[in-house]
C-alpha cells in the first residue's frame, strides 16, 4: 500500500493560530512540546493564552517523551475530501500521551512516520496499544507528528 | 427570584414540507413555516415582537420580520454551536416574555441542507482553534468527531452496534407511522443496518441524520396570553443551556473526561428549576444527529447511569410502550435534520395530543438539543 500515495490533493494543513505556532515550530525539529505554565507547571492543550489552574499568562513548552496510548480510533470512509478519500481505510486516532494522560492529541497510527494514512492493517489498532511519535513533513513544507506502534 | 416555570407556552407551531430539495429559497421557507405557526395560534404577524433563531440560521430577524409583516420587535437574540442552540431560541423567548422584554415570540429554523454545500467541505474557511488539532490528521466530519467517542463508549462500557441499531430502529419506526417524515414508508431492518457502508466506522450510514430541505417555527407568549388562543398550550416547565467547564465542542478529548457532555451540565439546572425528574417525563425528543448521541444523552438527563445508555436501549425501551418513547415524530435520523427543530414541535404536538406516535396520556415531555457541542434543553408540560 506504501505507492498508494497519491498527491494530486495534498492533506489538510493546520491552520496556525497565535497560541499554536510554537507546537508548530517545535514539530519542525522534530520534537513534541506541550504548553506548560510557568507559574504552577500544569499542561494544557490545546494551547491558550492563560493557565486555567492559576490564569497566569507566563508559559512556557515543556518536551515530551513521546510515547502514548491509543485513546480511541475510528476509520472516516467517503464522502471525504479527495486527499482523504485517495487513501481508503486510512485510521484516525486519539493518543494520551504517556507523560499527561489527560493530554489526548488527535493524529494517524502508520507503519512509517512517510508512510500513507492507510499503511497500516486496521486490525492493529487498538485501544490502549502503545504508541510512540514520528514526524514527517508533507510536500508544502509542514512538518507534523504521526505515530507508530511502540512494538510494530 | 422570578421563576419561568410555567410563566409561558408554545401556542403555535409551523413547518415546512421535507425533502432533499425544495425549490423554495431558506427566506421563503422560513416565513412559510412561521407564518403557519402563527396562524396555528390564531396571532395576526403584526403583533409579533420577538425573535430568536440559531448563529446558523442565514434568514436574519430584520429579513424575516419585514417579510411577514411583523411589528416594532423589543427581543432579538441568537444562540450558536449549531443544534445545540435549538432548545435555547425557546429558552430565550420564554424568559424575555416572562419579564416583560416582549409579548409573541417566533422561534425557527430554516435549512436547506438537503441540496446545499456540506458546511465540513468548506477548507478555505478559517476554522475555529480546535481545526489546527484535528483536520489535518483527516478527523473531518461531525460524523468522525462522534465515531471517536462512541468507539470509546464501548470500549469503556460494552455498548454495541446493535445498541445503536435500536436507537435507529426506534427513530425509523416512528417515522414510519409519520406522513411527514422523509423515511414515511421505509423500514429498517437488522440486516440492511448491519451490512449497510461505514461513514466512519464504528458508524454506519443508519447512524448519520438526514440531510433536509425545510423549516419549522413555533409560537410562545405568556401562560396568561395562551388561554386566549386556538390551541390548547404547552408550558414550557423548565429550560437549561449547558457549557461545561473545560468543554471543547464536539472534539472533547481535551476534557478531563471526554464522555460527560453537555448534557450533563444541562440536565443539572434543567432538573433543579422542574417540579418532576426523569421518572416522570412521559416523551421524550432526544437531539439525534448520530445514534451514539443517544444514549450518551440518556446518561447526561438522568435517565440511567453512566455507562448504561446502550444497554437502556434494549428491549425496546426507545419505542412506543416502552419505557421512554423518544423522537415520536422520527427525528433527526429519520423524519428530517433540521437542526433539531423538528424535535421541539414534535414535543409540542405529543402535548396537544396530536402526534402520529400518540405516547396515551402525555403530559410531560423532555426535548434536547445537540449534545456534543454547548447545548439547550426544554421540559415541556401539558396543562
Ligand atoms: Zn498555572
Amino acid at each position: 500500500m506504501a505507492d498508494a500515495k497519491t498527491k494530486q490533493e495534498p492533506l489538510l494543513t493546520p491552520t496556525v493560530d497565535d497560541d499554536g505556532a510554537p507546537f508548530w515550530e517545535h514539530a519542525a525539529r522534530g520534537e513534541l512540546r506541550i504548553q506548560s505554565c510557568t507559574a504552577c507547571g500544569e499542561l494544557r492543550f490545546p494551547p491558550r493564552p492563560c493557565c486555567p489552574h492559576c490564569q497566569s499568562f507566563d508559559s512556557e513548552w515543556r518536551k515530551m517523551s513521546g510515547r502514548g496510548r491509543i485513546w480511541s480510533y475510528v476509520f472516516p470512509h467517503p464522502p471525504l475530501l479527495p486527499a482523504y478519500a485517495a487513501q481508503p481505510g486510512y485510521n484516525a486516532i486519539v493518543v494520551e500521551l504517556a507523560d499527561a494522560p489527560r493530554i489526548r492529541l488527535v493524529g494517524n497510527l502508520v507503519t512509517a512516520p512517510d508512510a500513507p494514512l492507510n499503511s497500516i492493517a486496521p486490525e492493529r489498532l487498538r485501544i490502549g496499544a502503545k504508541v510512540q511519535v514520528a514526524f514527517t513533513t508533507l510536500d508544502d513544507g509542514h512538518t507534523v507528528p504521526r505515530w507508530v506502534l511502540e512494538r510494530p | 427570584m422570578a421563576s419561568l416555570k410555567d410563566a409561558t407556552a408554545i401556542v403555535g407551531i409551523g413547518q415546512t414540507p421535507f425533502a432533499k430539495q425544495l425549490p423554495d429559497s431558506e427566506k421563503t421557507l422560513a416565513c412559510k413555516a412561521i407564518l403557519a405557526a402563527l396562524d396555528d395560534a390564531g396571532i395576526a404577524p403584526s403583533e409579533v415582537d420577538a425573535f430568536a433563531s440559531y448563529t446558523m440560521e442565514e434568514t436574519d430577524e430584520v429579513e424575516v420580520a419585514k417579510a411577514i409583516g411583523a411589528g416594532d420587535v423589543t427581543f432579538f437574540s441568537k444562540v450558536g454551536y449549531g443544534g445545540g442552540g435549538s432548545c435555547a431560541t425557546v429558552a430565550h423567548l420564554a424568559a424575555a416574555i416572562a419579564t416583560g422584554q416582549a409579548s409573541v415570540g417566533i422561534a425557527w429554523r430554516s435549512r436547506k441542507r438537503g441540496s446545499g454545500p456540506r458546511p465540513w467541505k468548506n477548507t478555505a474557511v478559517q476554522l475555529p482553534t480546535p481545526a489546527q488539532w484535528t483536520r489535518p490528521f483527516g478527523l473531518l466530519r461531525p460524523a468522525d468527531e462522534i465515531a471517536m467517542l462512541a468507539r470509546r463508549h464501548m470500549h469503556e462500557y460494552g455498548t454495541t452496534r446493535d445498541h445503536l441499531f435500536n436507537v435507529a430502529l426506534a427513530c425509523r419506526n416512528r417515522a414510519n407511522q409519520n406522513p411527514a417524515a422523509m423515511m414515511y414508508e421505509r423500514p429498517l431492518t437488522r440486516d440492511m443496518y448491519m451490512t449497510s457502508r461505514w461513514i466512519s466506522e464504528p458508524l454506519c450510514l443508519f447512524d448519520n441524520c438526514l440531510e433536509t430541505d425545510g423549516a419549522l417555527a413555533c409560537v410562545i407568549v405568556s401562560a396568561e396570553r395562551a388561554r386566549d388562543c386556538r390551541q390548547k398550550p404547552v408550558y414550557v416547565h423548565s429550560t437549561a443551556q449547558g457549557l461545561p467547564a473545560q468543554h471543547h465542542g464536539m472534539v472533547n478529548y481535551w476534557n478531563d473526561d471526554p464522555l460527560s457532555g453537555p448534557a450533563w451540565t444541562a440536565a443539572r439546572h434543567l432538573w433543579k428549576q422542574a417540579d418532576f425528574g426523569p421518572e416522570d417525563v412521559d416523551v421524550a425528543q432526544i437531539y439525534d444527529a448520530f445514534t451514539p448521541l443517544i444514549p450518551l444523552s440518556l446518561e447526561g438527563y438522568g435517565f440511567c447511569g453512566r455507562g448504561e445508555g446502550g444497554a437502556f436501549t434494549e428491549g425496546g425501551a426507545l419505542e412506543s410502550g416502552g419505557r421512554l418513547p423518544i423522537n415520536t415524530g422520527g427525528g433527526g435520523l429519520s423524519e428530517a435534520y433540521v437542526h433539531g427543530f423538528n424535535l421541539i414541535n414534535e414535543g409540542v404536538k405529543q402535548l396537544r395530543g396530536t402526534s402520529t406516535a400518540q405516547v396515551p396520556d402525555a403530559a410531560t415531555c423532555l426535548v434536547t438539543a445537540g449534545e456534543g457541542v454547548p447545548t439547550s434543553a426544554v421540559l415541556l408540560r401539558a396543562p
